[in-house]
């Protein structure tokens, strides 16, 4: 199949157009020859039929004209009781009147003579050359099958063939048994019998002219053959016992159907060659023999095969000039695409300057080639457009980053953030996504007792979300008062007076006592942060809810506050929608209730502790799913007055203190 | 080499020649062949095939017999010939060389070469003859002497009355169904029946031998005066024929050939198929049926129920002693 897949159209057309005609041909053929088989075994039948019965009804009238001899002669015996002369004048007279006949006798049962002994009494007239002759019967005839059978059966009977006491000539006979009155009663008193040479038989039989090889033959009743073209069969052979020496059960069956009696056609093989033939056989009616027709199979069938030769020969003929033609048009129309199949080769191995040959027609190939050659000049420009996209994205890119590294540059990043106060300890992270993203935090002291800290989510991506940061992270640090609702009013009256791409920010701002734990916090719009109190049956509670929207939103929005006091140990955890919305491989989302599981036992950790923690976590469930949103975190906790020695720890690994 | 091949043929000739010799010379009596005539029961046909192997071989010439045989049939009977010193030796039914004793004609059964008795009788199962005792009243074809004494035993044997016609040579009376029941030959009549259309399965058969009429039929039969003045030649005749026996039953497509020439001969008419089926059933009721009992024996049991039975039939009078009536070549 492969070796067929790489091979050309013109020869894949050739192939199946020419299977086709091979096909139709075969089928063509193979109809015709057994529509014409069928009707000419037809006519053979009836031709075979025709002859058989005609033959038969032929040979049939002078058996049928012979009966009638015997039988007159057999009146006249029974009414006339003739004495000898009369009956030599009588049977004499008889055969001389009837030239068909061979012989004619008169065959007595046992007869009183004159001393009334019973005797046997025939007389016996048979043709020798031409003139009649008495030949008397020197046999006790009584136990002759001439004589018995019509005898015993009481009826008139042609014999079995046999040869005539004077050698050579076949004969059959006629025997009608004649009876006598005595006594009221019918009483068997002889017969009388015709010879009927087989010589005349034999001659309407072998006259029959069928074909150069057809031929017809004879059967009696017992299946004997009268005439054959094969004189030893002959009176020798019956059907059967040819059957027999063939060991062909089949000519047994025919042979059966015949001297049953039968009407038949069928196929025969030749009896004494092998050739085949066609036979019907008739019965004839007067003695039951049987006649059988043969036609020569391979004679009558010559026709048939001449003209399934010839036809044969004009579907060869046409395959080839089919085939020449195919070959041809195929060629010429696949020249142009084989020109074409190496050019796209070519401009397939990059060479896009490849001349596209050029054609005349405008047929399907004509449109390809136009077609190809458009696309080769469509390839150009793109590749041209391309190189040129791609150059101006890559500086756009690079320009990006510059302005992600300038963001990112914006978030304070040195922790620990203030190590002289040790009041509280603050750790911040932000992961950014792989496009410039809006999330923020930020923290910075208002006095030395108050510390402000931000974590907010700026609607949409990419460079005006980090500009609206960049803004917002600076109204911040510009409107900051020691109310947290003040400082969310004029942020956001600033950020919605000149929005008019309509962004917006969620922000999360806690004011935060260092001293007393006491944060005063308003949300506008940011997911609401967790308080961890270690050692608590629920260690990790939301914080109570501000109602504040985003900001940019709405003008002159009034925010309200809350606080709360943190006890010493208390902690604060903030974060940005891109923790709780982190998406795994099959798009389930991380979810607060993950968070609040995974931030429990967390509680009493140091600050950077349950960042990197849940961080870890987040990673986990993410599973190298692309990270769609800035994950932002931002942990906060109260030590007090006293100070903590594990945080000491931190600051130990922590790069050198700094002021930020 | 081709000059070699002369030679070796000749050394094989010498060979061949000298072991014939050496054979014949055994058998042979020593002097001119004797010329002895024998005659069948009938026409030629296989049923004698072994006599005309043997003559046609050389066999009976290897015994220094020149045998002349005479064709029999309906024209010759072969007791007639043998009661008138017509032919020396002659093949006769078991039942007609006893005939021939109680008539007063001496003869001597040298072999018995048929042991299982081949007549029969058959009828159309159409007839609705099934068994024996449907045959009560029918026509039955029956032949002349020595053909009738077994069907008169049977029939009186199962206590039927038939109406018996005489049967001429031809099976058509039967064909014709002039009448219910046949005699036929085994191997000859009930195969002619087959071969005129009918078959086996259609048929009803009686064999003679499986209702305890088994009486053995053709035998080789001499003069009692022959035997008594030259055994030896007597002894030639029977051990030559035998052989012949032996070999057509060895190459029946020889013995074939022989028969169909002496059987176109003497214008019979049959055929080959014929003669092969007649060949194979002598085969089955010459060879005894186990291998020790050599071929030609006449059995003494047989001898007994045959005379026994022809006795009780009133058809003999004399019985001949067993040993006066058989005389095996061999003498034993």
């Amino acid at each position: 199949m492969n070796l067929l897949r790489r091979r050309g159209i013109a020869f894949k057309l050739s192939l199946w157009v020419l299977g086709g005609v091979t096909l139709v041909i075969a089928i063509i053929l193979t109809l015709n020859y057994n529509v014409t088989r069928r009707l000419m075994v037809e006519k053979i039948e009836e031709n075979a039929f025709n002859l058989a019965q005609a033959t038969a009804n032929r040979i049939n009238s002078l058996l049928k004209a012979a009966e009638k001899i015997p039988a007159g002669v057999a009146l006249t015996i029974a009414e006339l009781d003739p004495n000898d002369t009369e009956l030599k004048t009588l049977l004499a007279n008889r055969l001389e009147q009837n030239p068909e006949l061979f012989g004619i006798a008169a065959a007595f049962a046992l007869k009183p003579d004159a001393t009334d002994k019973l005797k046997l009494y025939s007389r016996y007239y048979v043709r020798s050359y031409d003139r009649l002759k008495e030949s008397p019967i020197n046999y006790d005839y009584r136990f002759h099958d001439w004589y018995q059978i019509p005898k015993v059966i009481d009826k008139p009977l042609w014999s079995e063939p046999y040869f005539g006491e004077s050698g050579g000539i076949v004969m059959t006979s006629y025997s009608t048994p004649f009876y006598r009155q005595k006594l009221g009663t019918k009483e068997f008193a002889g017969i009388v019998c015709v010879d009927l040479s087989l010589n005349w038989l034999r001659n309407v039989v072998s006259s029959l002219k069928i074909g150069e090889t057809g031929y017809a033959f004879l059967i009696t009743r017992n299946g004997t053959f009268v005439t054959h073209p094969d004189l030893d069969l002959v009176m020798n052979e019956t059907i059967f016992s040819v059957a027999e020496a063939r060991g062909n059960p089949k000519i047994r069956e025919i042979g059966r159907s015949m001297i049953a009696g039968e009407k038949g056609f069928t196929a025969f093989t030749g009896l004494t060659n092998n050739q085949k033939y066609w036979m019907a056989y008739t019965p004839l009616p007067a003695n039951g023999w049987s006649l059988g027709v043969l036609f020569p199979q391979n004679e009558l069938m010559a026709d048939i095969h001449n003209l399934t030769k010839n036809m044969l020969g004009l579907g060869l003929g046409g395959f080839f000039l089919i085939m020449l033609v195919i070959l041809l048009v195929s060629g010429k129309i696949t020249k142009p695409l084989r020109a074409l199949a190496k050019s796209a080769d070519a401009i397939a191995s990059g060479n896009l300057e490849t001349a596209i040959p050029t054609l005349k027609t405008e047929d399907e190939v004509g449109r390809l080639a136009l077609s190809f050659a458009g696309m080769q000049q469509a390839l150009k420009e793109y590749i041209k457009n391309l190189t040129e996209t791609t150059a101006a994205k890559e500086r756009i890119e690079s320009e990006l980053n510059i302005a992600r590294e300038i963001q990112m540059g914006i978030l304070p990043k040195i922790f620990p953030a203030f190590p002289n106060l040790p009041e509280f300890n603050l750790y911040a992270t932000i992961k950014p996504a792989r496009e410039v993203g809006g999330d923020l935090y930020d923290f910075f002291m208002i006095d030395d007792q108050h510390l402000c800290f931000t974590v907010g989510d700026v609607s949409g991506k990419g460079v005006p979300a980090a500009l609206f940061m960049a803004i917002t992270q600076t109204l911040i640090k510009t409107r900051i008062s020691r109310s947290s609702t003040t400082t969310l009013h004029q942020v956001n009256n600033d950020l919605a007076r000149d929005n008019p791409s309509m962004m917006f920010v969620t922000l999360f701002l806690g004011i935060f006592n260092i001293v007393t734990g006491e944060l005063e916090y308003c949300n506008g719009g940011h997911n609401p942060p967790y308080r961890l109190t270690p050692g608590k049956s629920e260690p990790v509670q939301e914080l109570p809810t501000t109602d504040g929207i985003a900001l940019g939103v709405m003008d002159d929005f009034a925010f309200t506050a809350k606080s709360i006091t943190l006890a010493p140990g208390e902690a604060l955890f903030v974060f940005s929608d891109g923790v709780t919305e982190a998406m795994n491989q099959r798009d389930e989302l991380f979810t607060e209730a993950r968070l609040e599981k995974i931030l429990a036992p967390l509680a009493k950790q140091p600050v950077r502790e349950i960042s990197d923690q849940v961080m870890q976590e987040i990673e986990i469930f993410a599973d190298n799913t692309p990270q769609s949103d800035d994950i932002t975190i931002l942990t906060i906790r109260y030590i007090g007055k006293k100070r903590n020695n594990d945080e000491q720890t931190t600051s130990k690994t922590s790069p050198p203190p700094c002021q930020g | 080499m081709p000059k070699n091949r002369p030679l070796i043929r000749k050394i094989f000739f010498i060979c061949l020649f000298s072991l014939l010799l050496t054979s014949g010379v055994i058998e042979a009596e020593a002097g001119p062949l004797k010329k002895v005539t024998f005659i069948p029961l009938w026409v030629p046909q296989a049923q004698f095939a072994g006599y005309y192997v043997a003559h046609e071989t050389g066999i009976y010439k290897e015994h220094g017999l020149e045998v002349e045989i005479i064709s029999g049939g309906p024209q010759r009977s072969s007791s007639d010939y043998l009661k008138d010193k017509k032919a020396d030796f002659a093949s006769l039914w078991l039942v007609t060389g006893l005939d021939l004793c109680n008539q007063g004609v001496e003869v001597v059964n040298l072999a018995q070469i048929v042991q299982r008795s081949a007549l029969m009788l058959v009828a159309k199962k159409s007839s609705g003859i099934l068994k024996p005792a449907d045959m009560e009243g029918h026509k039955v074809g029956l032949w002349g002497p020595p053909f009738e004494i077994q069907p008169k035993a049977f029939f009186k044997q199962y206590g039927l009355t038939v109406e018996p016609l005489q049967q001429s040579y031809s099976i058509n009376l039967f064909l014709r169904d002039g009448v219910a029941v046949a005699s036929a030959m085994w191997y000859n009549e009930y195969h002619s029946i087959l071969n005129a259309g009918i078959d086996p399965d259609e048929l009803t058969t009686f064999f003679y031998h499986e209702h305890n009429l088994n009486y053995p039929e053709d035998g080789i039969y001499v003069r009692k005066e022959t035997w008594q003045q030259k055994p030896d030649l007597c002894r030639a005749f029977v051990k030559a024929s035998l052989k012949g026996w032996q070999r057509a039953f060895a190459e029946p497509e020889l013995a074939l050939d022989i028969t169909m020439r002496n059987l176109k001969k003497e214008h019979v008419i049959s055929n080959r198929t014929h003669q092969k089926w007649m060949l194979k059933r002598m085969r089955d009721i010459i060879l005894p049926p186990d291998e020790q009992t050599r071929i030609g024996r006449l059995n003494e049991e047989d001898f007994k129920r045959v005379t026994e039975n022809l006795k009780k039939q009133n058809l003999i009078e004399k019985t001949p002693n067993f040993n006066d009536f058989y005389k095996p070549p061999a003498g034993e």
